[in-house]
């Protein structure tokens, strides 16, 4: 057995290994290696959070060309086909570019600071999982530019529309595969960090609410991806090796595939929605200058709404001709979510009852993020009603719904994480201006784009249509020039968020004198490895 | 996209005794090309593009290169006595999540089948107007092919291999033993072992896949026989060969009788890949 001397991998017994003294280091390494090569936690969380800025900003073009076609009826800019094309890598992109790598990013730079811990567990995967995005972003991009155009099937994928494409469906298939890996290392370094690496003293019922947020997320992340890379693998063996998965006539069902794809697809959506709470729940009681009301019940409830995730997934399939035992099975298990979600939003309230609150960026999206996840929230519940689903199906008011769950939840408290961690991470303030200016624009362009939706769709406008009756004219003209200024002003955040690098007023450790986390006892911005000798916590 | 450069404390960051951060590496990003590349090939193979087997097997080249040159560094690191007992909690931790998705994995597959077998046949045999006549007996291939196969039965091979790898769980446990109580001859035979094992029942399977009388392509029933079987001997394989390189290591004297968490991984990982067996032998072949 001498295979080993010829594997440089494993040293030749007898001699030491070698030394690894010089390899000690404080600093980074200069130019472009500091980011191909990082092994620290902010370096990697900087890297996804501009990645995610990016895709956000991409995906967000997409979002402009739909809504110009949409401006008026008729076929103007794009023909059907791109448009559908649009409509898919529009969700894609945002969905597994956008918003998922954002708030990975917060994890990566908050959740170490936020525990006391050095680095995350594993800081080399933690490298692979964030370097493995931009080969998924390369493919996914690409297909547009590849014969026949990129997938225009839905972000859902279904078949059996999604097996009649060209190169480009199988494009999306392996990008979701490596995003698939991405997020599986990702939630792994995630788990292990929060389960092995806390401070001293910090007990889990000690542990910051975005800490406890990611850890559920990083669950769900780790139960579902695995089963998405079953979904799209049988399309991608139902497309090219002659399996009838997803055919009658060989036995399979069309439908099996939306109950694979959902039992993913639900759980993601609170993957998209969880580390929100949490940062929600981080800048609330910081400018209301009190405790998070209810904390113990807010675990619970996050607890409780992960596990509720498993169980509800049809709800996306109340017209697949289920039976009707299936129908009220999810349909209840669906409106029980609207109780651990209900307590979240009374203790968000009761969070700011009687606070001495002040009204920074932060602040403002926070707040935003209440007012208007409810509505998407309780747009959710009208449509967890079967008889009002069957005729709601596939119109704009679902359009409605998750747009103001995903870019009023999501995206707007992604957009406050953003402000209220700026400081932290540069050592500057942001213009507290520009940042107001910036919210309100998105606050108000927000409602004119995507409130006007829910008439449509109870007008019974179909989505993922790229013309429509004349009767939803003026609605749509008015959604799209809401959105126009809604992308407009994610420029602003952008310059924003550059001149507040550059330069600005110094932050100090602590701007925030509401703030009581763990990463304010640090300096801004924290050295380079922190917490090397973990604090204590009492 | 640089954040200003950062003062702050500059020390070595790898405190004697702390919790053991690496320094900067270039093995991510290789791992991305590897994979970016490995996908291109795969996608221009499906297009039938004649550089796609080439692409492909450049990218698997890479990705070999580096798991060399990554677990290359980790093995270094280890055997330097980089990890406290801290970073050996984290490793196990995350091989306990890793396993947990290949669960998940799994358990997608398992969902089609059950769902497959317990509605959308039934389903299919109680719509007369479509399919007249077709009465949703499994295994089936689906009421619009015809071809003539025979299922595969529970108490041939399959009942052998069954054994085989109940056999192999023991052995790799045995050797576990071995390994606790020092004594080398009982680690490395119950390896050996194990990997022998591990390889009698490939080629039982891949006898049996030469021997059958359906493929991927007989509807349903294949699909699913071939899907969970197929990505059940791809674990069993990579198990194999990282049992092969765990005996390697065990030969170059790598592991203690307390520090070998690489050992533990790989067998806790034959023992999952155990354990999705007989669940296919019970629901794929059997019932």
């Amino acid at each position: 057995m001498d295979a080993h001397s010829a594997n440089p991998a494993i040293p030749v017994p007898g001699q030491p290994p070698r030394d690894y003294a010089e390899e000690h280091h404080g600093a980074p390494p200069g130019g472009l290696r500091r980011w191909l090569t990082s092994t620290n936690h902010k370096d990697i969380g900087t890297l996804y959070l501009w990645f995610s800025f990016a895709m956000f900003l991409f995906a967000g073009a997409l979002a402009m060309l739909i809504r110009a076609e949409l401006a008026r009826p008729g076929i103007q800019l794009v023909e059907p086909a791109v448009f559908n094309q649009l409509t898919a890598l529009h969700g894609l992109i945002m969905i597994f570019g956008a918003i998922m790598p954002a708030f990975v990013g917060f994890a990566n730079w908050m959740v170490p600071l936020q525990i006391g811990a050095p680095d995350m567990a594993f800081p080399r995967m933690n490298n692979w999982s964030f370097w493995l995005l931009p080969a998924a972003g390369t493919l996914l991009i690409s297909s547009f530019f590849v014969p026949g155009g990129a997938a225009a099937a839905g972000w859902t994928m279904y078949p059996p529309l999604y097996l009649q494409g060209g190169i480009s469906y199988d494009m999306t298939i392996l990008a979701i595969h490596i995003l698939g890996l991405s997020s599986i290392m990702g939630a792994i370094n995630i788990i292990v960090t929060i389960l092995n690496m806390r401070a001293p003293g910090m007990t889990p019922m000690k542990m910051p609410l975005f800490v406890w947020t990611w850890l559920i997320t990083a669950f769900l992340l780790v139960a579902v991806m695995p089963v998405l890379a079953c979904a799209i693998t049988m399309l991608l063996t139902d497309r090219h090796f002659g399996t009838h998965f997803f055919s009658a006539a060989g036995g399979g069902d069309p439908v099996l595939f939306q109950h694979v794809f959902w039992f993913f697809g639900h759980p993601e959506v609170y993957i998209m929605i969880l580390p929100a709470f949490g940062i929600v729940s981080t800048i609330l009681p910081t400018f209301a200058r009190k405790p998070l009301f209810g904390y113990t019940s807010m675990v619970w409830a996050v607890a409780s709404i992960a596990f509720l995730s498993f169980l509800v997934w049809a709800h996306h399939m109340f017209t697949t001709g289920m039976p009707a035992a299936g129908q009220l099975f999810f349909m209840y298990t669906t409106m029980l979510i609207a109780i651990p979600t209900g307590v979240k939003v009374f203790n968000w309230v009761a969070t700011l009852w009687k606070g001495s609150l002040t009204f920074e960026t932060p602040m403002l999206f926070a707040i935003a993020f209440i007012c208007l996840f409810t509505i998407g929230g309780f747009s959710g519940l009208v449509l967890a009603l079967v008889p009002v689903d069957i005729q709601l199906q596939d119109t704009y008011y679902v359009v409605a719904h998750f747009h103001y769950v995903l870019f009023s939840g999501a995206a707007m408290s992604i957009m406050a994480g953003v402000y209220y961690w700026l400081p932290k991470w540069t050592g500057h303030m942001y213009d507290e201006t520009l940042g107001k200016t910036h919210f309100w624009l998105t606050a108000i362009a927000f409602n004119v784009t995507f409130f006007p939706m829910h008439f449509l769709g109870l007008a019974g406008m179909p989505r993922r249509i790229p013309d429509y009756a004349l009767q939803f004219a003026e609605f749509n003209l008015i959604a799209s020039i809401g959105a126009f200024v809604l992308g407009a002003a994610q420029l602003l955040f952008l310059y924003n968020v550059v001149r507040c690098i550059r330069g600005g007023k110094p932050a100090g450790a602590k701007p925030w004198e509401g703030a009581d986390t763990l990463e304010w006892t640090l300096s801004s911005p924290p050295p380079y490895h922190s917490f090397t000798t973990p604090p204590t916590v009492r | 996209m640089s954040l200003p450069s950062q003062p702050g404390n500059l020390a070595a960051h790898a405190a004697p005794g702390g919790y053991y951060t690496p320094p900067p590496s270039w093995w991510p990003l290789v791992g991305s090309v590897a994979l970016l590349t490995l996908a291109s090939g795969f996608i221009l193979l499906l297009a039938k593009v004649g550089a796609g087997p080439w692409v492909m097997a450049l990218g698997f080249a890479i990705l070999v290169f580096m798991l060399f040159g990554w677990f290359g560094n980790v093995i270094r690191e280890s055997l330097a006595g980089r990890y406290n007992p801290q970073v050996d909690r984290s490793f196990r931790w995350g091989m306990v999540w890793f396993i947990f998705s290949e669960v998940m994995f799994f358990g997608g597959f398992f969902g089609a089948l059950f769902y497959v077998r317990e509605f959308a046949i039934p389903w299919l045999a109680h719509t007369p107007l479509l399919w007249p006549g077709y009465d949703g007996a499994w295994p089936t291939e689906g009421p619009g092919l015809k071809d003539a196969f025979t299922p595969m039965a529970a108490w041939g091979l399959p009942a052998i291999n069954t054994l085989i790898l109940l056999s192999s769980g023991a052995t790799v446990t045995w050797a576990h033993w071995g390994l606790k109580s020092g004594r080398r001859g009982q680690l490395a035979l119950g390896l050996l072992l194990t990997v022998l094992l591990g390889a009698l029942f490939l080629t039982f399977q891949a006898y049996e896949y030469h021997e059958a009388t359906f493929s991927l392509k007989t509807g349903i029933y294949g699909a699913t026989f071939f899907m969970l079987t197929g990505f059940h001997g791809l674990h069993v394989t990579l198990g194999a060969v990282m049992l092969t390189v765990i005996l390697l290591r065990v030969q170059a004297g790598h592991f203690t009788p307390d520090h070998h968490f690489a050992f533990e991984a790989v067998s806790w990982y034959w023992h999952f890949v155990d354990v999705v067996w007989l669940l296919l032998f019970v629901f794929v072949y059997w019932l």
